[in-house]
């Protein structure tokens, strides 16, 4: 926090406001655009409004197996992550070791290179293994790049919470997993949740990746991608698109206002 | 104390006692098992795809009976060079830095105010205001531009509107950027990466730009430096690695996407499609296997550049 701010020039502010609300505009014209009356095109302004098409959008058989698709898999991805993302947290941030540095570029590969990589290279091993296309394969490839969202979130936490904590508990004859389920999980808990949330929100958006390992199987993102490369029912799509907004916003909002403060951790000044 | 009470028995050793006292004892041991399943993951599931991946690129095509011949050959790789499959290199690597360039641009002004300027209700707005975008939809983010830039959308609106549509025709007949609508040309492509991108961008120069001593800041304007001098030879400097971090995502994520072009844009392929396209409806994986090398290799070239600079301190 700066005590002396400056004001802004004009033009810096409206740049900076500027580039905010180019930021937002668009996500505001998807949710207009549920409400239209207009069927076939794209026409501004729309002619009129309803709410017809979010019953409709419900009705829709393919949509709502789609939604509860993506659900699992964003479900079972996250749990992976959680579990594989906690335990290289633990590891990187308690010790320095041989190859660390290593392990944190391991970790950070699978979203730093371009979706499309990860994509055909879990592909081409699908293919080679003779491994068939299934839920699991799905789940293969979204647990691999949501290890590191909770990687991310759980390492700051672990680096903030105090060691001595840890070696008080001991000291005071607890024994490892007393001290993991009294001591080390409180204070990381917050930070998992949201890294929990944003591989959530990963997961469920994901089409790239999908889009390689999904075989026959739609989850909600291959059903939009197809939508979007050959419409079928326009004013339906708009409406999934809206639901899609809400379900991922909830969870980024949930995840900043948990590790906004850093979360409380105990012993943070020593 | 009584001297007469038996000693007190050592308590039972649980099975979890006993397991603290051996990690204790060998904390390599505990790393080794905390390290073990994510290791193996990564390891087994993902390098080891990479590798499959790579060692494609070493098999061929038959043209003939479109079989994949699996002795080691170079031809795969040499096919790259076809002038055809050159193109679609370097026409993604320009839109990949034009994207890049303009983003740095739009980004720099948002994180200087909310890294200067912004007090801490207003800061916390810019925070959420970036970030929800960055980890929100990307394919609802992408359909948005679709019913913006149709033809009967709403930028096609806005400009008859205020009787400037002369204006957008005038730039669709420009010769490579135009083409017959928006959403057919490749102003419309790069208007889409900037947007989708840009969040990743904001952040870390907003994290650079946080870190200048504010004291430095004082320092120059007591000397006599005018704020747009101070802005050069200060913060600008300082800021640098931020933009080389923001830069190593909207670069490789222009090298990488298959879906945005596909949707907005016009017939020209980018390399990601072209890989996409050889998995799939050309069954040719080699040559796909090797046009995905490409971009492995131009962003390996580029992180050590970037770490050279200091970006990686800036992530």
């Amino acid at each position: 926090m700066r005590s002396d701010r400056r004001p802004a020039g004009i033009g810096l502010t409206l740049a900076a406001f500027g580039g905010l609300a180019f930021l937002h505009l668009p996500l505001a014209v998807v949710v207009l655009y549920a409400f239209t009356t207009d069927e076939k095109s794209y026409t501004f302004p729309p002619p009129g409004l309803t709410l017809k098409w979010f019953a409709v959008a419900l009705e829709r058989e393919d949509v709502r197996a789609a939604i509860a698709l993506s659900f699992e898999v964003a479900a079972i991805s996250t749990l992976v992550a959680l579990i594989l993302g906690t335990l290289a947290a633990a590891a990187v941030s308690r010790s320095r070791f041989f190859g660390r540095e290593s392990v944190s570029l391991l970790l950070i590969l699978p979203i730093a290179l371009p979706g499309i990589i990860t994509g055909i290279a879990l592909r081409s091993a699908f293919n080679i293994l003779e491994i068939p296309w299934s839920f699991w394969t799905i789940v293969l490839g979204h647990a691999t790049f949501c290890i590191v969202v909770v990687y991310n979130n759980a390492v700051a936490r672990f680096r903030r919470t105090s060691a001595s904590l840890i070696e008080a508990s001991m000291d005071l004859g607890a024994d490892g997993f007393q001290t993991f389920r009294w001591v080390v999980l409180p204070n990381i808990a917050t930070a998992l949740l949201a890294g929990g949330m944003l591989a959530f929100a990963l997961s469920f958006d994901e089409v790239i990746v999908t889009t390689f390992t999904a075989g026959q199987q739609t989850t909600l993102p291959i059903w939009m991608l197809s939508e979007l490369v050959r419409p079928r029912q326009r004013p339906v799509t708009n409406v999934v698109a809206v639901f899609v907004i809400v379900v991922t916003f909830l969870p980024i909002l949930l995840a900043y206002y948990w590790t906004r403060d850093g979360g409380t951790v105990a012993g943070q000044g020593k | 104390m009584s001297a007469w009470s038996a000693p007190l028995a050592p308590p039972p050793e649980s099975w979890h006692r006993r397991l603290t006292d051996l990690f204790v004892a060998h904390p390599a041991l505990l790393l080794l098992l905390l390290l073990t399943p994510p290791m193996l993951w990564l390891g087994v599931v993902y390098l080891g795809s990479l590798f499959a991946l790579l060692a494609q690129s070493f098999f061929s095509l038959d043209d003939f009976s479109g079989v994949i011949d699996r002795t080691p050959t170079l031809a795969t790789w040499a096919s790259l060079l076809a002038p055809a499959n050159l193109d679609i290199v370097l026409r993604t690597m320009l839109m990949a830095t034009a994207v890049t360039i303009a983003a740095a641009l739009v980004a720099f002004p948002i994180a200087h105010y909310a890294a200067f300027h912004a007090g801490p209700r207003v800061k916390a707005m810019f925070y959420v205001g970036v970030m929800l975008p960055l980890w929100s939809s990307y394919l609802v983010r992408v359909y948005s531009w679709k019913l913006i830039l149709a033809k009967e959308g709403i930028l096609g609106w806005l400009f008859h509107a205020a009787g400037l549509g002369f204006v957008l025709d005038g730039v669709l007949d420009l010769p490579v950027i135009g083409g017959p609508s928006l959403s057919a040309s490749y102003l419309g492509t790069f208007l889409v990466f900037l947007y989708v991108w840009l969040p990743f961008m904001v952040l870390p120069i907003q994290a650079a730009l946080e870190r200048v001593p504010p004291s430095l800041i004082e320092a120059s304007a007591d000397l006599g430096a005018p704020p747009r001098y101070t802005f050069r030879t200060v913060i600008l400097p300082l800021a640098l690695p931020g933009v080389v971090a923001g830069s190593i995502f909207t670069f490789s994520l222009t090298l990488g996407d298959f879906i945005i072009p596909q949707i907005v844009g016009g017939s020209q392929l980018y390399l990601g499609q072209a890989v996409y396209m050889h998995q799939g409806t050309a069954g040719n994986i080699p040559l796909a296997a090797a046009f995905s090398v490409v971009p492995v290799a131009i962003m390996a070239v580029y992180l050590a550049l970037a770490k050279r600079l200091g970006a990686f301190d800036a992530l």
